[in-house]
Formats: C-alpha cells, structure tokens, sequence
C-alpha cells in the first residue's frame, strides 16, 4: 500500500537514526575529552556538529514533503510530527555536546585539578537514556520511552549533587573557580541532554499512544534502568 | 508500405459499407415516394371542394363526394383515441412503473398477441361483443375496434419511454416525499411525453387506414350521420366499395378518397407533433 | 432547525444478503456527520435507511428504530411519503427535473405537494437558492433556463436548493461532491459548512479528506458494522479501533 508513502517514512526513520547515532557519538566524545583530558576527542566533537545540522536540515526537507504530498493522517501524521520534534532534540543535543567540548578545552588548557564530580557516571546516564529514547523509537516501545522519563529525576539529582559539592570546592580552592564553573556548566549540559531525551521518550508515546504525556505521568521501570546505567559505568 | 495499403483497404470498405447504407435507405424511401407520387398523379384530378364536403351521388351519377367519409372517420378515429390512448398509457404505465410481477408478464403477453391479431378478426370480435349485442351497426363499435388496436402499441411504446427516463429522476421526486402516483404524473410522464406521443401517433396513423375492422361494425353510410351510435361512413370504406365497383368515376374518387386519406393523417400527426413542442416549451 | 437522530438496531437486506448489521448511534442537532468507509460497507444503503429509500428497491428490507427529531421513521404509523418529505436528500449525481424551469425545479418539492400560494413560493425559491448559494447565478433566468441546461457544481447545488426549499429537518448527502470538479467541491463544502447552522447534516463520502475538513463527527463503516463513531478530530489524529486506522492510512480500501 502506497509504496511511495512508505519508503517516504523509512527514509526519515533511516535518516533519524542515523542523526541519532550522530548525536550519541559527540556525547561520548566530548565526554571523553573532558575526563582523559583530550583535545583531539573535542575537534572530533566540532567536526561533527556540522554533519548534525545538515542531517536536521535533510529531515525536516523530507517530513515536510510527506506531509504536503501524502495527506498522512492518524498513527502516520503523529510518526511525521514526533520525528520533526525529535530532529530538533537531537540537533540540541549536538549543540550541548559542542558545549561540553568547549568547557573540555578550557580545562585542559589549565593545572589538572581534582574534581570530585563523578562526570564519567552521569555521562553514561546520559547516554543511555539517549541510546534508550532511541531504541524506543525503533521499536515503537512505550515501556522503554516510560522508563526513559523516570530517569530523568536521577540525573536531576546528579546535577543537584554536583552542585553542592563543586560550590564547596570553590570556596575551598578560589583560585581555580574558573575551572571548578567549566566542571559545573558541563554537568549542566549534561542535564540538558538528560531533558533532550526526556523530550524524545515524550514523542515516541504520542507517536505509538496519541497520549500526550509532557511535563506528566510515566510508569515505573527505572529501576531497571538504573541498574543498567550501573552494569555499563563499571565497563 | 504496409500501413499505406491498410489504410487503403479501410477506406475503401468505409465507402463500400456507406454506399450500401445509403442505398437501402434510399429503397426504403423509394416505394414511399413512388406510392405517394402515383397517388397524387392519380387522385389530384379528382379532388376539389365538392368532393371534400358533398356526399356520394347514386350509382350511376357523376361526381359527388366523400365528405361524409372524412368526417365520420373522424369521428369512428376520436371516439378510438378515446379508448386506445387513456388504456394504451395507463398499462404502459403500469408495466413501467409497477410492472415486475407476474401479472405485468401477463400483460405484456396479451399485448403482443393481440397486436398480431388480423385486423379482419378484430372486426368480427367487436361484430359479436357489441354490434350483435346493441343490434345495429355504429361509429361507436368501429371506435371500440380501433381503439383496441392501439393499445398495444401504445402501451408497448409508453413503457419503453418511460424505462428511458433515467431512476435518478424518479428518486429526486422520491427523495422529496412525493407519492409514487404523483411522481409518474408529473415527473416521468412528462420527461417521456414526446417519446409516448410518437407512439400514439403511430398507433393513430396505423389504425386511421384500416378497412376490414370498419366492415362489420361502422358499416358505412351514404348519409351525413350526426349520431355516432348509427352506421356510420369512413373513408377507407368509400375507397374500398368505390375501387372495387365497376364505374370509372368512382375509381378517379377512390384514388382521390386515398391520397386525402394520406394527407389528412400526416396532417393530423404533424398537428399534434407541432402542439406537442409548443406546450413543453411553456412549461419549461 | 436541526434536529438529532437515534439510531437503534438498524439491520437492513437486499433480498436474502444482510447488508446492515446492528447499527446503533446517536447524531447531534446542528452538526454535521461524515459516514466513511471502503466501497460496498454500507454507508450509502445506511443513510437511505434514514429516510426510507432503501425499501423502494426491490427485495430491500429494514428493522430497526430510527429516530429523526420526533418522528419515529419505522413506527407503525408513519408514513414513509411523510417520513421523505421531511427529510432531505441530496444525490451523488445531480439529478434536477429535466422538464421543469430552474424556478419549478427548486418549488417542486412544494408544489407537486399541493403547496401553491404563488408569492410564498417566489419567497422561499429564492431563499433556497440564497442558502444555496446559487441565487446570483440564476436570479435572471429562474423561469427560462430549464435545470438541466445547468453546469454540474451547479445542477448540484439547485438540487441542494430543491431539498432545503421544503425546509427538512435532517438533510442527507450521499457523496454530494464526487461528480464534480475540484473547484463546485470546494463550494459545495463551504456550502455544508454554512448549512450546518440550520440543519442537521449526514454525508456519506467516499474522498477522507472531505470528511476531515466539512465534519464534526464521523463514523468509520466496515461490511455492514459500526466500527467506530467519534469526534472527526479524534477520528483522523487517534482512532480507537486498529480497522479505522487502517482505513485512513490508506493500508486498505
């Protein structure tokens, strides 16, 4: 049944999970410059900001043309809709990995310091409620996308203790507070990605339910999911 | 190459097949033409306004007319328009409109045999139901002769117009809660009128010609005769007696007698065909 | 004005086939209601049930109770004539009076009725063809021009006009819009949209599209069920039953 239709729609779930990889790599990278103090990761980071952009561009050229030529409607309508939306969280995901690179670079120009902020942890938090967001995409997984939304409130609470303890430092170590802000501003951008894919799991349950469940209810499978954060963190 | 041949070859059979067409249209039209131009060369020498309006003089006499046969065939044609036309459209109608039973079968059976009954025995079978029943001869069993003639033309073409005005038109009136009755009245009937008038008019053309129905029952008359329950003159009669007798005179009349025949049914057809347009157009 | 509608129960045959199974449901007044479904599921033997069109063909038959305002359709003492001449209906091809004026066309409804008053039907043919939005095309030739010497989009719309001059209480439209081009489409819809005030309207269309844009409420039929009734909104972003879903993303049908 309209084939054109169809292959419409797996080229945008094609080229979504390739931004979504896309996205997912500069995580890592930037993340990865800014614990083993690694410039050449952050240029990685810069260099594929670029490929992120266009990939956003491309996307919305091809939802836009569906939605004009191919009168979608119900289960198809909402799909076109959450893939724009997820398009533009995954575009600012870049844009925060881009940050993190930034404040990366900024750290490795100066002392190394002790930062007793468990970075490398809430990372892979991070990560993986992307990874997560995007499989539920994939498979359509509601329970996936719902687990997804619990874990925002742990990387929440990672942020809130980063917080804490970084202020702590700079009281302790004025001199450095130029650093200890970079370390405070990254888990920030952390936490941003966090509601990024927060965002993404929100789409993907409009898409598959038609419920909108922003700024809402989710069931609970975090636990699940939080030991998976702790089984990936000690890898 | 090829192509040029093909083309060739159909041209030459769409020639072949238009020519012969136009011929067997033309040898219909010709027996028309040449029956009609006899007539008018035979007949035309006899006509003049004695003969339309004077009644026919003794054997023996010259000249006269048949003006009484115009005007009682008229009238024998009226009092049969008067049956044929109301029952011919009336069981096209109900054939058309209701007729899916067994009973409409029936009907349409009946129509077919007595359209193939000879004319000759139409006149006897009104001789024995009316005129041995009123125990004279009348224009009145000559119009029941006739007028049972025309109703299964009639009725046959009034149900075939009808089948013709498309469902949609019905189910319009239908939609707007008019009665069945009223939706064949005023909506199909009407859509169908020029077609159910051709049909009367070829029942009526048909039937103004017959002479063996008016043997046994109008009889003929020598007489002006004001009484249609009396014997009454037509002018198929007068031609018939006039073409077999014996007097030269009365062959010159006889002929005259037809070709007016002719002339006042094509008259009448057209009248009626003129009316018939005149009136739709007020009414649209 | 419009009135609302109770369907119970409706089951309908042609001959020994049962082409309706079971329909029960509830139409608002004043709103309009798009019947949708793949070809041959019913809806137009549906919305002919409404106004007992369906027992004129041959072998048809009905049981059920429908319930139009406060005439009770199939009760014992309701006449169908009655029952068809307060509710409208409009065809899917335009089908005016082929004998009768532009004027006659639109009072026929009135007139072959034994409604005559001269000046109340010069006022209400005129008010009909005004809703129809027709009236400045043909206020000058309303007695010469006869209703089929009309364009298609207009020929439509004088039969709209025909059915609203006897002032229904419910109109139906079975697929008012398909014989037409896309622009008479587009008037016909806008038309439905204005009638909507004053009447209660059911249209079958076979065009979605349609349905979302001129409907309030549309039902998804399915050989002869009721698979799903609803607001259009919910119908076209979220339906309920996995076979309207698939109906309207074009997966079948």
């Amino acid at each position: 049944m309209r084939t054109r239709f169809q292959q419409g729609l797996d080229d945008l779930k094609a080229n979504l999970l390739e931004m979504g990889g896309l996205a997912e790599s500069v995580i890592e990278a930037a993340a990865e410059g800014y614990t083993r103090r690694d410039a050449a990761a952050c240029q990685i980071v810069f260099g594929r900001e670029k490929a992120i952009n266009d990939a956003e561009r491309h996307i919305d050229g091809i939802a836009v043309d569906l939605l004009a030529m191919q009168q979608p409607m119900a289960s198809d309508l909402r799909f076109i809709l959450a893939v724009l939306k997820i398009n533009a969280d995954l575009e600012r995901v870049g844009d925060q990995a881009v940050n993190i690179a930034q404040r990366a670079l900024d750290l490795i120009s100066g002392p190394v310091l002790d930062i007793p902020v468990d970075v490398p942890r809430m990372t892979t938090a991070v990560s993986t409620m992307v990874r997560r967001a995007l499989e539920s995409f994939i498979s359509a997984n509601t329970e996936v996308a719902e687990a997804v939304l619990q874990m925002d409130n742990v990387v929440d609470r990672m942020k809130d203790e980063a917080f804490v303890t970084l202020v702590k430092q700079m009281e302790k170590d004025p001199v450095n507070i130029r650093f200890y802000l970079d370390a405070l501003l990254v888990t920030r951008n952390l936490e941003r990605i966090a509601d990024h894919a927060t965002n993404i799991a929100e789409d993907v349950i409009f898409w598959v339910r038609g419920d909108d469940v922003r700024h809402g209810q989710g069931l609970v499978k975090a636990a699940e999911l939080e030991r998976e954060i702790d089984d990936r963190h000690s890898h | 190459m090829q192509t040029k041949h093909l083309s060739l070859r159909r041209r030459l059979t769409n020639y072949v097949m238009t020519g012969s067409a136009g011929l067997a249209a033309a040898l219909v039209l010709a027996p028309l033409i040449a029956i009609f131009s006899y007539l008018v060369y035979k007949g035309i020498g006899a006509i003049n306004w004695a003969f339309l309006t004077q009644l026919p003089k003794p054997v023996g006499e010259i000249g006269g007319g048949m003006g009484n046969g115009i005007v009682g065939s008229a009238v024998i044609l009226f009092i049969g328009s008067l049956i044929g036309v109301p029952l011919g459209v009336g069981s096209g109608i109900y054939l058309s409109e209701i007729g899916r039973n067994k009973f409409s079968q029936v009907i349409r059976f009946t129509a077919d045999v007595l359209n193939g009954v000879p004319s000759i025995v139409m006149g006897i079978a009104v001789y024995a139901l009316v005129v041995l029943r009123q125990g004279h001869f009348s224009a009145l069993s000559g119009g029941v002769a006739l007028g049972i003639m025309m109703v299964p033309t009639i009725a046959r073409t009034t149900e075939e117009m009808l089948l013709m005005v498309p469902h949609s038109v019905r189910e319009a009136a239908m939609g707007l809660g008019v009665s069945q009755w009223r939706t064949t009245m005023s909506i199909t009937l009407p859509s169908a009128a020029s077609g159910v008038i051709t049909g009367i008019m070829l029942a009526f053309a048909r039937v103004a010609g017959e002479t063996a129905p008016l043997l046994f029952t109008a009889f003929g008359n020598q007489y002006w005769n004001r009484n249609p329950d009396q014997p009454t003159a037509a002018l198929p009669l007068q031609i018939y007696t006039y073409a077999i007798s014996p007097f030269d005179d009365w062959h010159r009349q006889a002929w005259a007698g037809a070709l007016v025949l002719i002339v006042l049914i094509v008259a009448a057809v057209t009248l009626v065909r003129v009316a018939a347009s005149r009136g739709r157009m007020a009414s649209a | 004005m419009g009135v609302a509608i109770e369907v119970q129960n409706l089951n309908a045959w042609f001959g020994k086939s049962q082409v309706l199974q079971d329909i029960s449901m509830k139409v608002d007044a004043n709103h309009v209601t798009a019947v949708i479904g793949p070809s041959g599921c019913g809806k137009s033997t549906y919305v002919r049930c409404l106004n007992r069109m369906h027992e004129t063909i041959p072998d048809a038959k009905v049981h059920g109770n429908v319930q139009v305002g406060d005439i009770d359709v199939y009760g014992s003492g309701t006449a169908a004539v009655d029952v068809r001449r307060r509710i409208g209906m409009v065809f899917q091809k335009p089908n005016p009076f082929p004998t009768m004026s532009i004027y006659d066309n639109v009072a026929a409804g009135l007139k072959l009725n034994g409604y005559n008053n001269r000046r109340e039907l010069d006022d209400i043919v005129e008010r009909s063809l005004r809703l129809a939005a027709l009236w400045d095309e043909v206020k000058d030739v309303l007695k010469k021009k006869s209703g089929s010497s009309l364009s298609g989009g207009q020929q439509q719309r004088l039969c709209i006009a025909r059915a609203l001059a006897v002032e229904p209480e419910l109109l139906l439209m079975d697929e008012p819009a398909s014989a037409l081009d896309p622009i008479s489409t587009g008037k016909i819809e806008e038309l439905i949209f204005q009638l909507k005030e004053r009447y209660t309207v059911v249209i079958v269309t076979h065009n979605m599209q349609q349905a979302a844009r001129v409907a309030d409420y549309t039902c998804f039929f399915l050989m002869g069920k009721l698979i799903e009734f609803d607001k259009t909104e919910k119908i076209f972003t979220t339906p309920s039953d996995k076979r309207t879903e698939d109906y309207i993303t074009g997966r079948f049908g």
